[in-house]
């Protein structure tokens, strides 16, 4: 078997590659759900059933896919130019540190009003997030460090300032009112006003996950209807071109990255506003969701296209969410792994094939190179 | 090659071609730009597979599933953008992808290849230190280098696209002495040009393309630039170069570059202290071996590179060193050297490319929006007007022949309504049609009043168009001759660093 590139895409193949992926993908499963003496349609009809198709599922779904359409808009924000800011990770932490900062001060001051709420946490999340990811940016624009390094490094500080404001400080963020508070540290419980509205009945959409579909829409014409996007579309082409042409390709670093990191930083608030009201700090709880991660992969598989970054974050979260579902005492969560495993694995090795092409050949090169006659 | 049909969407490539060449011939295929040369020697490396037609090497069918079925089979190519690691030693270079002996070894012993490749470059003449980097080398060496890659792979066919387009006309000499040496161990090398003289000096026959069909094969012997041009683009053309305009130079300095330094990529000054001025509606040209400043020179007064010392003025105003975008403001369009990598932004449409200068004010765009159908529209009349052959505005410029690249960019820069217009190289790898054109929108311009820098290596053509000539040697200037009177010899005693009085 070869591998040979493309040179030309037929029209249907886009579509046909990722169908394609998600078939193997159930294909490879089903062998290791019957190894394992598992009724794969079955299983397939529960993770339908659990992540789409079920009562609440959907609702249930869409909660799982609000963070991480953040993240992957912010992964495909900074993508787009060739600007691999890894760190959307550590930037939603800083969201929602701010937001819950926020919050927490707008309490204090009797602040009633849900809208003025959601604004404020919006503003102070989209202002941190944006901070943080503007170290690695400055660093790449100005010193040319390599900006996968250092926004993956700082990750990691952020999930430790994340730990430390809740369990090793009595900081501003961690609830000291009771006893029981102050040996299990646990985060001020942000006012209710400032829980953020839900919106449908049968399905339930949290605001958040609204607000994540209008970045989207803003992305998509900022990218490729406005002056923004083509200059970004030019220096991620040829950087040379783009200089050639009088842009400012620093000024843009910062700009992108700045953008990537308010995007995550609003993922962040919308975390704590719609779904836990409070700053966990706890290395099982927000840190260990990974959402910084899965919206890398949510962005690829989207091809860093903000609109079908929604799409993709949704069949995400629902197969996300029927693993939490699926799990149980006669289905070990390591399954559900490896089953999320395979189907991601084999998107993104699907993507390949959009590329190159695969040749079967024979193992044997049974035709002797024609001789020259001499 | 038989009956070679390749469409793409919207294009015929090539349509029902035919050539054969022999063991031991040069056979050069000749045609304008977009003449679907490129394309059959793709289908002959088995990067393309051909609609219809069939393929016969030494008298046997075959079909090229991929480039490595042509590799095995001995066919090479020495592209026109050479295709080499710039971070690796010329001996990895020719190493790589080399999937019998020495490339098949988990363990490369570089000694040995290195030996191997320095026997080959003592036999064939291609000097050229194997433990070198690529980057360290010049453009000469390099492609050096690459056909070092296809002798080591024994090549027997040999493909050279657009050879000499990147060569001083010494280095150009060189290797067709290379060239010749390889035919007469029985190689076949086919020579892909649109240079007449060329492949009048290099070759045994020609095979004329036209428009994606083959014209005629003559043998190179009995036929003349003349009646090869005629072949080419299927009419009698004027070839022979005089005075291509009457100079009538305005009064208004409008470029002024007062005692510039520049600073090279090695860290030494590439100019040193130059001075010079362009009236309205007057053409200067610059002659001078290539890398003896010009590059440097175009690059200050556009902005792409900052000058340490001195002054550039346009229309009395000075330049921010180092600031493209000051320069396209003050309207000076600068083709470069390097269309293709600087000039353009290969993934991205021809409409987007169109844009570049223009996208920052109405009617490209209005405010911070793009107005993609008036751009369209603006590429729909460069399309059209500067005779570029394309699908339509939508089309990805790497889509484009090299040909067709050159006369988007020249086409941008002209139609920006410019007052300096600096342009280095505008008929490099053009044909002979679209030079003609070319020469006919510099002269155009210049009536108009714009000051012209023109940087070439073509003496004729810089004698035909320029007001006055200037010479560099060594990053100063050499000597200012008047281009009426001048004559070749005259540049050629100041390009070897003689001083004029």
């Amino acid at each position: 078997m070869k591998l040979e590139r493309r040179l030309t895409q037929p029209r249907w193949l886009p579509i046909a590659v990722p169908v394609g992926s998600l078939v193997v993908a159930f294909a490879i499963m089903g062998v290791i759900l019957v190894l394992t003496g598992r009724s794969a349609w079955e299983t397939y009809w529960k993770i339908v059933e659990a992540g789409f198709t079920g009562n609440g599922a959907l609702s249930a779904t869409l909660i799982s896919a609000t963070p991480i359409l953040f993240t992957g808009l912010a992964a495909a924000a900074a993508f787009r130019m060739q600007l691999f800011n890894i760190g959307a990770e550590g930037q939603l932490y800083l969201g929602a540190i701010g937001a819950s900062w926020i919050a927490l001060q707008l309490g204090d001051r009797d602040v009633t009003s849900t809208p003025v709420f959601v604004v404020a946490m919006c503003v102070a999340a989209a202002v941190l997030g944006a901070f943080w990811a503007l170290i690695p940016g400055v660093l790449r624009a100005f010193a040319r460090t390599n900006e996968i390094i250092t926004s993956l490094m700082l990750n990691y500080v952020a999930g430790l300032l994340l730990t430390y404001l809740i369990f090793d400080s009595a900081s501003y963020w961690r609830d000291t009112s009771t006893l029981q508070a102050r040996s299990f540290p646990q985060g001020k419980p942000i006012p209710e006003a400032s829980n953020w509205p839900t919106f449908g009945s049968s399905v339930i959409v949290p605001l958040g996950f609204l607000i994540g579909i209008l970045a989207a829409l803003g992305l998509w014409v900022l990218y490729s209807r406005m002056r923004f996007g083509f200059e970004v579309g030019v220096m991620a082409d040829s950087p040379r071109a783009a200089r050639y042409a009088g842009m400012r390709t620093r000024r843009k670093i910062l700009a992108v990255m700045a953008l990537s990191g308010a995007i995550a930083g609003i993922g962040g608030a919308s975390q704590i506003g719609d779904f836990t009201y409070t700053l966990d700090g706890s290395p099982t709880g927000l840190q260990a969701a990974a959402f910084g991660y899965t919206g890398i992969v949510v962005a690829a598989l989207a091809r860093y296209n903000p609109v079908a970054v929604c799409l993709v974050a949704v069949l995400i979260g629902g197969l996300l969410n029927a693993g939490y579902t699926l799990q149980g005492p006669d289905f070990p969560s390591g399954l559900v792994g490896v089953m999320q495993g395979i189907i991601l694995f084999c998107a993104l090795g699907g993507e390949l094939l959009l590329r190159y092409r695969l040749r079967i050949t024979r193992l044997w090169p049974n035709k002797p190179v024609v001789e020259a006659p001499s | 090659m038989t009956g070679i049909s390749k469409r793409f969407p919207g294009v015929v490539a090539n349509d029902g071609v035919s050539f054969e060449a022999a063991p031991g011939e040069v056979h050069a295929l000749l045609g304008e730009n977009g003449a679907g040369k490129t394309t059959l020697s793709n289908i002959l490396t088995g990067l393309y597979r051909p609609d219809e037609g069939e393929i016969e090497l030494y008298g046997e069918s075959v079909r090229f599933q991929s480039p490595r079925d042509a590799l095995d089979a001995g066919i090479c190519m020495v592209h026109q953008h050479f295709r080499l690691v710039e971070p690796f030693s010329v001996a990895e270079n020719v190493v790589l992808g080399d999937h019998r002996g020495e490339g098949r070894r988990f363990v490369l012993r570089t000694s040995a290849t290195e030996q191997r490749v320095d026997e080959l470059s003592q036999r064939y003449g291609l000097a050229v230190n194997p433990k070198a980097k690529i980057w360290q080398l010049s453009i000469g060496e390099q492609q050096r280098v690459e056909i070092l890659k296809a002798l080591y792979r024994d090549a027997r066919i040999l493909i050279l696209d657009e050879p000499t387009a990147v060569l001083t006309p010494q280095e150009a000499e060189m290797l067709f002495v290379t060239l010749r040496s390889m035919f007469d161990e029985g190689k076949t090398v086919i020579f892909i040009s649109h240079k007449l003289h060329e492949v009048k000096a290099v070759a045994d026959r020609v095979t004329v393309l036209r428009g994606g069909r083959t014209v005629a094969t003559v043998d190179a012997g009995p036929s003349t630039p003349r009646s090869l041009a005629a072949l080419m683009v299927g009419r009698e053309v004027d070839i022979h170069r005089g005075r291509m305009r009457e100079s009538a130079p305005g009064e208004e300095i409008v470029l002024a570059v007062e005692g510039v330094t520049v600073p090279d990529d090695r860290g030494g000054n590439a100019l040193r202290d130059v001075s010079l001025e362009i009236r309205s509606g007057e053409i200067l040209g610059v002659a001078g071996v290539a890398g003896n400043g010009q590059r440097e020179l175009a690059e200050a007064i556009s902005g792409m590179r900052a000058h340490s010392t001195g002054t550039v003025r346009v229309g009395g105003d000075r330049l921010r060193p180092g600031d493209p975008r000051a320069a396209i403001a003050a309207r000076v369009a600068h083709v470069q050297e390097d269309r293709l990598g600087t000039g353009l932004a290969p993934s991205l449409s021809i409409a987007r490319n169109t844009a570049f200068k223009t996208y920052r004010s109405p009617p490209a765009s209005r405010g911070p929006f793009l107005m993609l159908r008036n751009m369209a529209a603006a590429a729909r009349s460069l399309i059209s007007t500067y005779d570029v052959k394309a699908p339509g505005p939508e089309t990805p410029a790497r889509n484009l022949s090299g040909g067709n690249l050159q006369k988007l960019v020249l086409g941008r820069e002209f139609q920006g309504d410019p007052r300096v217009l600096v342009v280095a190289q505008p008929t490099r790898g053009l044909d002979v049609g679209a030079i003609e054109s070319v020469h006919a929108y510099i002269g155009g311009a210049a009536d108009r009043g714009v000051a012209v820098l023109l940087i070439s290596e073509d003496l004729e053509e810089i004698l035909g168009l320029a007001d006055r000539v200037i010479v560099l040697y060594e990053g100063s200037v050499a000597g200012e001759v008047d281009a009426t009177s001048a004559t070749v010899a005259e540049l050629g005693f100041l390009m070897a660093g003689g001083k004029s009085e």
